[in-house]
């Protein structure tokens, strides 16, 4: 026994004896089992069926409540409503991502563009001031912003350097549950392999005596306007 | 100098020893008592709202039975996912492997240094070490992890390791090692000092490396859980990633983050959701490392799995909530373990990877009072208390089955076996406890417990334990919170 292990130790590559070690360790499990086979049943919520209005409303909260700023506008007031959140914010040095609709670009602030062609170094991003976005998706259930690199968003850098991040969610954008994000995300992933990121809040830690402090690595304060 | 423990080799003391040492200090105990307090009430909050939380328990555990059961399959599945995506995937059979696979991409590109976010996983091969031994210094990045190796310590619990310390030994500690000056006490200073110094590390590093929450079969996507962000500047900055997982981490589909999400977060930090939380699925031309490595490692975990009622156990997402609820882990905290994996799933899950036969990890499945409360609160719905008792029933047979005849009329060795029959089995237990409040048990003096045999030993020896109460603890449980 001991001499044939050591003997299969001997050719077996590490993939060959993790892959016979789980098969005997699994020897209980019929041959013809397929994994499908093995039940397993959802009964929890995949849709949130509460009105459009209720949702959005649920998202500004929940949002909120992460210690992000939110503010609710309408589609005429966006751009003076970022010029005012920049200003307030003393933004100087702006970081733009591609595809970034031209009315959000405020007047009056320095802009950095990223580009396919010219990227940003991480240095230029980290002493910028600021990053505006959009968004892939908000969940209205837990307050969380969802990133996938995709148009207005640009590549995950420029969201993690600059200490403020001023994010614009369009309640169309808003999802009610969990599962749904999910869900509406699968495109991204299998076929593009975009990556993900999931927001809910700034960055926090409580690390100290359970202390809540916000503003550990990533950015220090998110902002989020939600346009109607 | 860092204390052995489970996974180092050689022998690691016993709970009960350096329970005692945990016991007697203070400044832990009450430490953690806030700790565990506000989390529980936190997390119990968290839950509390959420309808169909049994539905979500449900399927976190039939999903991950599912997997355990073809986790050859799954495993397959998503090295070919992963490859397809532009990573490249590695196997090791134990910790020195997979050491030895991540040094070496490491210096095939040349670095010295690299940033890390934290992973158990690579706290149970003891890779920094290894690492420093090789001529590369690890940092880790997250601030509690941060604040530990300044110290040279170990960490304490799964979720805040550095529970253990205060603010003013955090301030001495960045002044000393860091250089930091005119330094306050209060946590947001401290916390801006760690991000000014980190900051300079996670732009410099070349090689990001990072453990796994989850890793899908089917798409590749691997996933990172945090708060801090320090994740992200890992897994996005640096031009190289690595990923050391468990092989146990593997979930079917994309969609079953859907459930996993919705598990981890409420019962880990008891918030709806954490901060952040990165899916990366290889490498995606523009945007991250230039190159990924996944790093799947077994390290014992196929001997758990072998073990029809130990399985389970491979079950868990590392919430912590079994810690936070464990009346033994809350006076003892997570030192006491003597091992990276603390509390309840520590009990189980330690002496399964490292083997039966060594009496430190032997003696953890004593830990517990069987009181269920970390099965009630288990997201995946591992039941800790069946697992520990067949876990008890291994070691004594062990130690039977190893004893010659002398061993075995060893008063000690016979009072050993009683108690530990009794222990495992739930409702002797029970009935035994119910036995000592009459006086008939033979530990029992007059309805309190003077000195008690083998293993509890230390328990006494630190200070009397109360006598047995008049309603048992889960009996207590069952009608105050048998509910939850
Ligand atoms: S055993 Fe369950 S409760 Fe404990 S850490 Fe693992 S998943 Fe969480």
């Amino acid at each position: 026994m001991v001499e044939a292990e050591q003997g299969i130790r001997l050719v077996a590559t590490a993939k060959e004896t993790i892959l016979w070690r789980i098969r005997h360790a699994t020897r209980d499990v019929p041959e013809e089992e397929r994994p499908e086979a093995v039940a397993v049943e959802r009964a929890y919520r995949k849709e949130d069926r509460a009105d459009r209005g209720e949702i959005v409303a649920r998202f500004a909260e929940r949002a909120a409540e992460y210690e992000a700023e939110v503010h609710r506008v309408g589609p005429a007031e966006l751009p003076r409503a970022i010029e005012e959140a920049l200003r307030r914010r003393g933004v100087r040095r702006l970081v733009i991502p591609p595809y970034l609709p031209r009315e959000w670009i405020p007047e009056g602030v320095e802009t950095l563009h990223d580009a396919a062609r010219s990227r940003l170094t991480n240095q230029e991003l980290d002493e910028s001031d600021a990053v505006l976005t959009g968004c892939a998706l908000g969940i209205a259930q837990t307050g969380t912003i969802v990133l996938d690199a995709g148009r207005a968003q640009g590549r995950r850098a420029l969201t993690l350097l600059p200490d403020y991040h001023l994010c614009i969610v369009r309640e169309r954008q808003i999802v009610g549950l969990v599962p749904e994000s999910f869900a509406s995300l699968e495109r991204a992933v299998k076929g593009e392999g975009r990556a993900v990121t999931f927001v809910s809040g700034p960055s926090a830690t409580s690390d100290i005596e359970l202390d809540r402090v916000e503003g550990v690595h990533g950015p220090r304060t998110l902002e989020v306007l939600i346009v109607g | 100098m860092k204390k052995s423990d489970a996974f180092s080799p050689g022998p690691t003391p016993t709970f009960e020893e350096s329970a005692k040492e945990s016991l007697s200090d203070s400044q832990l105990r009450r430490n953690l008592g806030k700790a565990t307090q506000t989390i529980r009430r936190k997390r119990a909050e968290a839950v509390g709202e959420m309808p169909d939380w049994e539905g979500l328990r449900e399927a976190g555990r039939a999903l991950k039975e599912r997997v355990m059961r073809h986790l050859d399959e799954y495993l397959l599945q998503l090295e070919e996912s992963v490859t397809r995506a532009g990573g490249k995937v590695h196997w090791a059979r134990d910790a020195e492997e997979a050491n030895r696979i991540i040094a070496g991409i490491v210096k095939d590109h040349g670095a010295e240094e690299v940033v890390k976010v934290k992973s158990i996983a690579t706290d149970e091969t003891k890779l920094n070490e290894h690492l420093e031994r090789e001529g590369i210094r690890a940092f880790e990045t997250d601030l509690a992890e941060l604040i530990i190796q300044l110290a040279g310590e170990t960490s304490s619990h799964i979720l805040v390791p550095a529970i253990h310390k205060n603010r003013a030994e955090i301030r001495e500690l960045f002044m000393e090692r860091l250089g930091a000056q005119n330094l306050s006490d209060s946590p947001s200073d401290l916390t801006e000092t760690a991000r000014l110094y980190l900051r300079e590390k996670f732009l410099a590093a070349r090689v990001g490396i990072s453990g796994a929450n989850f890793a899908v079969a089917e798409t590749g996507t691997v996933c990172v859980v945090e708060s801090e962000g320090n994740g992200r500047m890992c897994t996005t900055l640096p031009p190289v990633l690595v990923t050391l997982m468990g092989i146990e981490k593997v979930i079917p589909a994309w969609r079953d983050f859907e459930v996993f999400m919705q598990l981890l977060p409420r019962s880990s930090t008891a918030e709806r959701m954490n901060p952040y939380t990165s899916f990366w699925t290889g490498v995606s031309e523009g945007d991250g490392p230039r190159e990924f490595h996944l790093v799947l490692m077994d390290n014992g975990r196929t001997d758990v799995l072998a073990d029809e009622i130990g399985r389970q156990t491979l079950n868990c997402i590392r919430c912590s909530a079994c810690l936070n609820v464990c009346p033994v882990y809350e006076r003892t905290g997570g030192h006491a373990y003597n091992s990276v994996y603390p509390g309840p799933i520590g009990a189980i899950l330690t002496p399964q990877l490292v083997g039966i036969g060594d009496p430190g990890p032997d003696s953890l499945p004593y830990a517990s009072s069987l009181c269920g409360a970390c099965y009630q609160v288990c997201p995946v719905k591992i039941n800790i208390p069946e697992v520990l008792v067949h876990l008890r029933g291994k070691v004594t047979r062990h130690k039977q089955d190893r004893g010659g005849p002398r061993q075995k009329l060893d008063p000690e060795n016979v009072a050993m076996q009683t108690v530990a029959r009794v222990f495992s089995d739930p409702q002797l237990y029970e009935k035994a406890q119910r036995l000592a409040r009459v006086g008939q048990w033979p530990f029992a003096r007059g309805g309190s417990i003077g000195r008690l045999p083998g293993r509890l030993a230390g328990w006494t020896a630190v200070r009397d334990l109360k006598p047995v109460p008049q309603q048992s603890f889960r009996e207590w449980w069952r009608q105050n919170r048998g509910s939850v």
